[in-house]
């Protein structure tokens, strides 16, 4: 089996009474596409902000490559390979494309007010070093989110595109594990399937480790290597798409709602 | 960035009698109100010795007769909305302003037979006879009970006419009434202008009255330039003309860089030689505007850029200004040790510039982890106590107390000593600054540094989860608008000679952030002419302005400025396209639906993007 990257241990947070996770254990290998489903209001995203840093746990440890996530800033969840995405899109709206996917790039960077004033040689070159990278991350989706779009604001983009530059600016982040939270949500058949593709891409072409909460089946199936589910902030089932959807607790999870049947 | 015109039907105009009765006596009660209360206010009285036009029009008697025709315009104004049928405007919004101008006036009839019977001195200071015999034109009541209504009528009627007139009339009205204004206002500076040494005193003989204001024949001329100004508008919205400013924004690449350049240029010579040919007080008021210029732009990088809102920012001129006086002046505080020398202006900057860092850092390090109101009222707080320990008996031994630092000394240069009692000098030395900020403010804005603000004003959790340390970020932003107060500082301490805790109260916070936030958040070239406007033309929250009759008013047009600015234009005078996006969100919305809708009708059904439908 390959590297292990990410370990969540005996993980549990409570918001007042609310247990919103109990008791979680949960790994990720290196270049495994793992799903997290379960109904609304399980706890996945907070799953995904504890993670990320946003949200610190009651209890337990999130070991990333060997070195413990309690305790550190989002920005330095980020700093160590952990990139995300957000279930409500948040881009920076008034911000262009480019500048999008150039911010993102910070805690890669490290040029700063001097660097910036006397436009040192440093600085140029980093300048156009995140430029670059920025448009790699952006042609990823094809002609979309480039050309006379990367100094358009992010604003004007459509649904879909939004979607996508949110990926793409997770992506400038330069991660080891990206978090997806819901990718596809609201976009339509054609375009969630395209991106289910790109997802499979990220993984074989990029070398991304994807972590991604999904409630569309058919991507579910079509991308996962591992699916755990969650129902009330506990771990109901996991492992493959076939085991978990044939799952009666799963089944169950689901109001009775056979998971077979969504895709 | 306008959206492209409103493609709206329109209906036929309505009869002058179907009117919205009640939304006009409202209007009409709102514009007596606003009429008594600007009487009762003396802004009437207390402005009747600024003419504008001899000896027609004083700026007290504008102070009212404006109120109705604005009042006409606003009772007959829609908000146009894209694809929806808005009748044409006809005699209905003329008679509408007509009537609203009509019960105004009639407000201030009452207040004249109101002033004339009865004596309401006491509460009321200014329910004075001057007052009344301002109102009635010094004719008397009977006159004064008539006139207003019938101005106010009249008044009225031409607000309520601007709906009609074609965009043409309307561009050219604006232009004559601009021209009239304008050279009234800028009495002092075009005369200072034109006779300090330059040999045109027949220019301004033509135009002003000797005892100030415009004469008749140069109101006449006045109204002429702008009207013709107005046409060259008209001719270049058309496109016969070719416009400058249009002009500039096609241009892309390196042709924009050079005319970039070139403007660059064009405004520093222009900014050398311009003090040249001024005399004392207009320089004073341009250094005045400098000052504030290098305020703004620092507070414009914490506001503007960061989002941070700051409102005691006055404590990082304050430390500028007292760090300044202390080293440089041998009647700072007894208890300073030996071993603190008296030294050059230019010694004491380098300590300056480490002092405001550090108190960046010191205030910014509590603050910053806050939010949003939280945030704000922290900064308030933080500005006062500052300024309290300056004035403290604590560090009364230090900074003088109340007493302040004296005798503060210019900047030696070597063949010229600048101070206080030169501004043109003053003025290049805070030119020199300006410049600085300036440059400082452009290349941050495009750095690293510069996006990671941006995107902390626009979503501080998600620039957090996209790696960026606000904490370190934000305390940049506050140590980088601590440094340019603290030039400020400086400048303000080798310019007064003397300083004192009552320079720093939180009022000039105040207003460095209105003029930030009237002259345009986050762009350069906004904070200069929101300076140039506020500081130059109405005055600080201590120096004179232009209109230095204004100067009781001073707050109250600050305030109604501020809440005019929020509700109609709360980009700023010179908008950054970025914050005109934001606050005009939900129409850029509105119309991005509407594109993304007729784009849709036209490829249906065509496949978008590389992967075939399934």
């Amino acid at each position: 089996m390959s590297e292990r990257l990410l370990t969540i241990d005996n993980l549990s947070v409570t918001f007042g009474g609310l247990h919103a996770l109990k008791n979680l254990d949960f790994h990720v290998d290196k270049g495994e596409i793992v799903s997290v489903i379960g109904p609304n209001g399980a706890g996945k995203t907070t799953f995904f902000n504890m993670i990320s840093g946003m949200v610190e746990p009651t209890e337990g440890d999130i070991v990333f490559k060997g070195e413990s996530l309690i305790g550190l800033d989002p920005n330095q969840v980020t700093a160590r390979g952990i990139a995300r995405t957000f279930q409500n899109v948040r881009l920076f709206a008034n911000m262009t494309i480019l500048e999008n996917v150039m911010v993102a790039q910070h805690c890669r960077t490290k040029q700063g007010v001097f660097g910036a004033l006397f436009n040192t040689s440093g600085f140029k070159q980093e300048e156009a070093e995140i430029r670059e990278w920025g448009e790699k991350v952006l042609g990823f989706f094809g002609s979309r989110l480039v050309g006379y779009r990367l100094d358009q604001p992010a604003s004007v983009l459509s649904y879909a595109n939004r979607r996508r530059l949110e990926v793409a600016r997770a992506m400038a982040t330069k991660p080891e594990v990206i978090l997806l939270d819901e990718p596809v949500a609201g976009m339509n058949p054609r375009e969630s399937e395209e991106l289910t593709g790109l997802i499979g891409q990220l993984r074989d072409e990029w070398g991304f480790t994807i972590v991604m909460i999904e409630h569309d089946m058919g991507v579910v199936r079509d991308v996962s290597d591992r699916v755990v589910v969650l129902d009330h902030g506990e771990t109901i089932a996991q492992g493959s798409y076939e085991d978990v959807s044939t799952n009666p607790d799963v089944i169950e999870a689901y109001l009775g709602r056979p998971a077979e049947e969504a895709s | 960035m306008s959206a492209p015109m409103a493609t709206n039907e329109t209906l036929p105009a309505r009869a002058a009698l179907d009117q919205e009765w009640r939304k006009v006596v409202n209007h009409g009660l709102l514009l007596a109100l606003v009429l008594v209360f600007v009487s009762l206010a003396n802004m009437p009285v207390s402005l009747d010795s600024r003419m504008i036009i001899e000896p027609m029009l004083s700026m007290g008697y504008l102070s009212l007769l404006w109120i109705p025709v604005v009042m006409g315009f606003i009772v007959s104004s829609e908000k146009v909305l894209e694809g929806i049928a808005y009748h044409a405007k006809g005699a209905r919004e003329v008679l509408a302003g007509g009537l609203v101008g009509l019960i105004g006036g009639l407000g201030l009839s009452l207040l004249v037979v109101l002033i004339d019977n009865f004596d309401l001195r006491d509460p009321l200071v200014n329910w004075s006879p001057a007052l009344l015999d301002l109102l009635q034109f010094g004719n008397g009541i009977g006159f004064g009970v008539i006139i207003w209504p019938v101005l106010g009528f009249g008044l009225g009627v031409f607000g309520g006419a601007l709906h009609i007139f074609t965009a043409m009339t309307r561009t050219i009205v604006g232009w004559v009434l601009g021209a009239v204004l304008g050279i009234a206002v800028f009495e002092t500076v075009i005369i200072d202008l034109l006779t300090e040494r330059l040999p045109f005193e027949f220019i301004t003989d033509w135009f002003y009255f000797i005892r100030g204001g415009l004469s008749q024949q140069g109101a006449v001329t006045a109204a002429l330039i702008g009207g013709g100004l107005g046409y060259l508008r008209v001719l270049a919205q058309r496109g016969v003309v070719p416009t400058p400013v249009q002009d500039y924004k096609q241009l892309v690449g390196p042709e924009r860089t050079r005319a970039n350049t070139i403007i660059i240029i064009t405004c520093g010579v222009a900014t050398a030689i311009l003090p040249l040919l001024l005399g004392r007080i207009t320089n004073e008021l341009l250094a005045n505007v400098g000052l504030f210029v290098l305020l703004a732009l620092g507070l414009n990088i914490v506001v503007g850029l960061a989002g941070i809102l700051d409102l005691g920012y006055v404590a990082f001129f304050a430390v500028g200004g007292y760090a300044t006086a202390i080293l440089t002046s041998p009647n700072r505080g007894d208890s300073w040790p030996d071993w603190v020398p008296q030294s050059h202006w230019f010694a004491a900057l380098i300590v300056v510039i480490l002092l405001a860092i550090l108190t960046g850092l010191f205030i910014g390090a509590p603050v910053i982890r806050m939010r949003g109101d939280y945030l704000a009222i922290v900064t308030l707080g933080f500005g006062e106590i500052i300024r309290l320990l300056f004035l403290s008996d604590w560090l009364g031994g230090y900074t003088g107390g109340a007493q302040g630092v004296t005798n503060i000394p210019g900047v030696d240069l070597g063949f010229v000593e600048i101070k206080g009692t030169d501004p043109r000098a003053i003025f290049y030395l805070v030119a020199v600054f300006c410049a600085i900020a300036i440059y400082v403010s452009w290349r941050l804005e495009k750095s690293r540094l510069g996006r990671a603000w941006m995107a902390i004003r626009e979503d501080e959790s998600v620039a957090e989860a996209m790696g960026i340390n606000t904490v370190n970020v934000k305390l940049m932003a506050f140590v980088v608008g601590a440094v340019l107060a603290s030039f400020s500082g400086a400048i303000f301490a080798a310019k007064v000679g003397s300083i004192f805790p009552t320079s720093f109260i939180i009022l000039v916070s105040i207003v460095i952030l209105v003029v930030v936030i009237v002259g345009g958040m986050g762009n350069i070239v906004g904070v200069i002419a929101g300076a140039a406007v506020l500081i130059g033309v109405l005055g600080g929250p201590k120096q004179p302005g232009l209109l230095a009759e204004f100067s009781e008013f001073k707050l109250l047009i600050y305030g109604a400025l501020l809440i005019f600015m929020m509700l109609k234009r709360p980009e700023g005078l010179v908008p950054n396209v970025r914050r005109t996006r934001e606050l005009h969100q939900e129409e850029f919305l509105q119309d991005a639906w509407l594109r993304s809708q007729v784009d849709a009708d036209e490829q249906d059904g065509a496949p978008s993007g590389e992967v075939a439908p399934a």
